[in-house]
Formats: structure tokens, sequence, C-alpha cells
């Protein structure tokens, strides 16, 4: 099968990378970039593993083929933490609220939280788990990681910035 | 798994989108939202030689006005219908009903005329168009012609496009004066596809009484294509209590019994969702 060479942006550092029309963002991301954070549970759209920020909007990467992505900008969960290495406020918050075992679904989660709580900074038990709905964890039964989302979403209030 | 090799183009006018679904017929297929399509690409429930990607095509995206019509383009983007303030206004139903599709990263990408081509019975945005008489706009090299609702869905996963046509659009009417919308659906879980919903509409009669003047209902889940509950329609606008509604509808419909849920609990639910959503439409519609 023929192969392009598609340019794109991935946590900020323009990247090329040559896949056939059929790679997924997620395989080109974890082959090609050599960037393993990003995982693949299911392969078809349910489980929320291969969550990514494409031009900062959450999406499936594996429902994405990597030549879709081209000219765009790419932030995955190595992206979006300083570059010393330091946790961001959402890593920290799921850290500490237990919000993680095995940590396989982890990626997704903390992808997902970090957009939703940029878009919706005080958000409703509700709607916390409305948004953690696309996400599945085999491990933790949810209850840390709504708990990390709530204190995440404290400490990001500009009251509380330090 | 990963989808059986195809060859991706990626048009930026409509006019290449046609010439392309002209000359591949059948070995090729849409690619909008891709929420639908690449699932069943990856579990190789399907495979197309060509995938012709419509997400770069200039105007095929967007919400516009025009006499008594909202009309939306195909490729807009569910987060996008959800947010618009203009679609809360004027296709109130359709603002609601978004939110129930999937989660907010699937709506990221998922788009309008994805979910309505892609005809899945348990999709809400199908139903919407039923209900609401919407029209749909579709082009091919031979030409455009527009669709009523009512004869475009014709069985799970089937719709009258045939496959060197593309849908561009979505024309749905604006609100009228009094009138009312809600949406009630069981589903698993949040996001889930609904085992059974209902979307309804309508619109009081002008003075006082209790008379309504249009009454639509539609429920999908229940069968192959979403379906228009006729009987209970007319029945409601007759002067039926909600209850005799509620049992008309139910009776009316013919749910298949699956993994998911039975016939009869179907059957069921699809009563009592219906009087649900009557009652908090007639009551919206009322306050005017
Ligand atoms: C986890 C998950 C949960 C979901 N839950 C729901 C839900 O609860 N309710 C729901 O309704 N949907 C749900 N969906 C699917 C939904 O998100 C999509 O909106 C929709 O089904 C397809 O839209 P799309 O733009 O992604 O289309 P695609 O997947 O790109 O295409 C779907 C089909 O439509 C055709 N098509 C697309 N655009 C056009 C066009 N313009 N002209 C002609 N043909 C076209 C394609 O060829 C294909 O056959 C879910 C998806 C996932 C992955
Ligand atoms: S791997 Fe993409 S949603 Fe499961
Ligand atoms: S921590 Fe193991 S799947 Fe979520």
């Amino acid at each position: 099968m023929a192969e392009r060479t598609i340019e794109l942006t991935v946590n900020g550092e323009a990247r090329t990378v040559v896949v056939e029309d059929r790679t997924t963002l997620a395989d080109a991301l974890r082959e090609q970039c050599h960037l393993t954070g990003t995982h693949l549970g299911c392969e078809h759209g349910v489980c929320g593993a291969c969550t990514v920020l494409l031009d900062g909007e959450a999406v499936r990467s594996c429902l994405l083929f990597a030549v879709q992505a081209a000219g765009s900008e790419v932030t995955t969960i190595e992206g979006l933490s300083p570059a010393d290495g330091s946790l961001t406020t959402v890593q920290e918050a799921f850290r500490e609220c237990h919000g993680l075992q095995c940590g396989f679904c982890t990626p997704g989660f903390v992808v997902s939280v970090t957009a939703f709580l940029a878009e919706n900074p005080t958000p409703t038990d509700e709607e916390i788990r409305e948004a953690l709905s696309g996400n599945l964890c085999r491990c933790t039964g949810y209850q840390g990681i709504i708990k990390a989302v709530r204190l995440a979403a404290e400490r990001l209030q500009p009251a509380n910035a330090t | 798994m990963k989808p059986a090799p195809f060859e991706w183009h990626g048009p930026e006018r409509l006019e290449e989108v046609l010439a392309l679904l002209a000359e591949y017929g059948d070995d090729a297929k849409v690619l909008a939202g891709g929420q639908s399509l690449v699932p069943m690409l990856a579990l190789r429930l399907t495979r197309f030689d060509h995938l012709v990607d419509v997400n770069r095509v200039e105007g095929l995206a967007g919400i516009s006005r025009l006499d008594g019509w909202l009309r939306v383009g195909a490729t807009t983007r569910h987060r996008v219908l959800e947010r618009d303030p203009q679609v809360h206004e004027a296709v109130p139903l359709l603002a609601r009903a978004t939110p129930h599709v999937g989660h907010f990263q699937i709506r990221n990408r998922g788009t309008l005329g994805g979910a309505v081509a892609h005809a899945d019975p348990a999709a809400e945005h199908p139903a919407v168009a039923l209900a609401l008489d919407a029209v749909m706009e579709v082009s091919s090299v031979r030409g455009a012609r527009e669709v009523a609702a009512r004869d475009f869905f014709e069985g799970t996963w089937a719709t009258v496009l045939s496959p060197d046509e593309v849908l561009t659009g979505v024309r749905f009417p604006i609100r009228a004066e009094r009138s009312g919308f809600a949406v009630e659906e069981v589903a698993r879980r949040h996001g889930d596809f609904a085992l059974v919903g209902v979307v309804c509409a309508v619109t009081a009669g002008a003075g006082a009484g209790d008379r309504l003047d249009r009454a639509a209902l539609a429920l999908f889940g229940v069968g192959g294509t979403p379906v228009r509950a006729t009987t209970a329609e007319r029945a409601l606008l007759e002067g039926a209590s909600l209850e005799e509604v509620g049992m008309a509808a139910a009776n009316e419909i013919d749910p298949v019994d699956d993994l998911h849920a039975s016939a009869r609990y179907r059957r069921k639910v699809a009563g009592v969702l219906v009087q649900r959503a009557l009652g908090r439409a007639i009551e919206e519609a009322r306050r005017g």
C-alpha cells in the first residue's frame, strides 16, 4: 500500500511522519513519534484511552486517520506537563485522590479532564460524571477519579492559584 | 483491529467530492466525523477501496437562516449544534437532542450529516429530523435534489442516498410561536445508544383552552428506522389524555428483542417516555 508523508505539530514540535492512509493518528503517535503515552484499549471509539487534543479539542485518536491530522496541532499526555517533568494540577489531583491504579486508562482520563476543565472550570458533580462517561476504567471504580476532578477544579480557580 | 487498506481522498471542493463518488461508485464511502464509519472499518464490518473525506470541503459546515428555515451544513459538528445560541433559539429540539449523542469527545468530531446519513435506528438526529419534517439536501454529478425526512430513512443504516450522492445539508423549520419540545430516552449509561427514545414537538392553539395545533412524536430505538407515532399524534390533537396517547404510541410501534432489551420492555418504556416528553413539551408550549 502506498505511503504518504505528512507534517503535523505534536506537543509543540513540528513532526514529519510516513504513514499508510489507513494508519490511525494513535498508531502514528505511538509507532512513529514514539509517544506511547497514548494508549489503545478498544480501537473502536468506546474506551477513551487514546484521547488526545486535536487543535485543543479532545478527540479519539483511534477514530482519526493520521492523514486527516496533517497541518493540525496535536497534544498528547506527554505534552501536557511542563518540560521539567513536573505534574500538572490535574495529574497531581489524580495522584492524591487515587484516581488511578494500573494506569492504563489514565492518559485518556487526564487529557479529557484537562479539556473539560478548560471549558467548564466550575463543574457540578453531575457535569463531572457526564464528562467522564466517555472514558472507561477497569480498576478504580471511578470514585477516586471523580474526587480528583473536583480537587483539580478547586485548585484551578483563579483565587486559589499560587 | 485495524481497517483494511484504502485510498484516502481529501478534496476541498464539493465538485471534487461528487466527481470522486461518481468515479468510484460502490467502492467509495464518504468519511465525515468518522465516529461511526471508522469503528465499522476497524471491526471489519465493512471495507471500501476509497474514502472521500469531506472534512476539508469548503462551505459544507455552517449554520444559516433562510426564510423560515435553519439550514445546517452536513459537516457541522455536534459540538457546534450544542453550543450555538442560534440553534437553541431557532430549533430547540435539535440543540436539546444533541448532548444525548455519545460523549463530548465523540461530539467534537461527529457531524450532523454523518448522524443523519448513517441512519442508526437508535440515533437521536434522524428522529429529530423526522419529528420536525426536516428537508435533506442531496447532491451528485447528476444534480441536486431535496428529500423529505419521512422519505429518507429506509432501514437500519440504510437511506435513499445512492452511492454517488452526498448529503450537503439539512433544513429544519424554525420554531413556531407557542411551541414546546422535549427529548426523553433510556440508555444503559450516559452516552450509550438509546434502548428507547422519544422526541416531540407540539404547538399550542391560539387563545385560551387546551387545544393543540400541531403534535409530532418520533420514536427511536424501536425498529429499523425512527418512526412517527401518527395514531398517537392524532389522539393527542383530538384531546386524549397523555396516558391514552402513551398507550397508543406503545401499541403502534413494533420493537425488537435483542441482547440489550426485550420488545416488551421497549414497548412499555416507550409509552412512559411519550407521556413524560409530551407533558413537558405541552407545558412549554402553553407558557408561550
Ligand atoms: C462511543 C460512541 C458513542 C456514540 N453514541 C451515539 C449516540 O448515543 N447517539 C448517536 O446518534 N450516535 C452515537 N455515536 C455515533 C455518532 O457520534 C456520530 O455522530 C454519527 O453516527 C456519525 O457521524 P460522523 O460525522 O462521525 O459520520 P461518519 O462516521 O464519518 O459516517 C457515518 C456514515 O455516514 C456517511 N456519511 C457521512 N457524512 C455524509 C454525507 N455528508 N453525505 C453522505 N453520506 C455521509 C458515511 O459514508 C458513513 O456511512 C457514537 C459513537 C461512538 C464512537
Ligand atoms: S482505543 Fe480509542 S477509544 Fe478505545
Ligand atoms: S486504572 Fe486501571 S483501567 Fe483505570
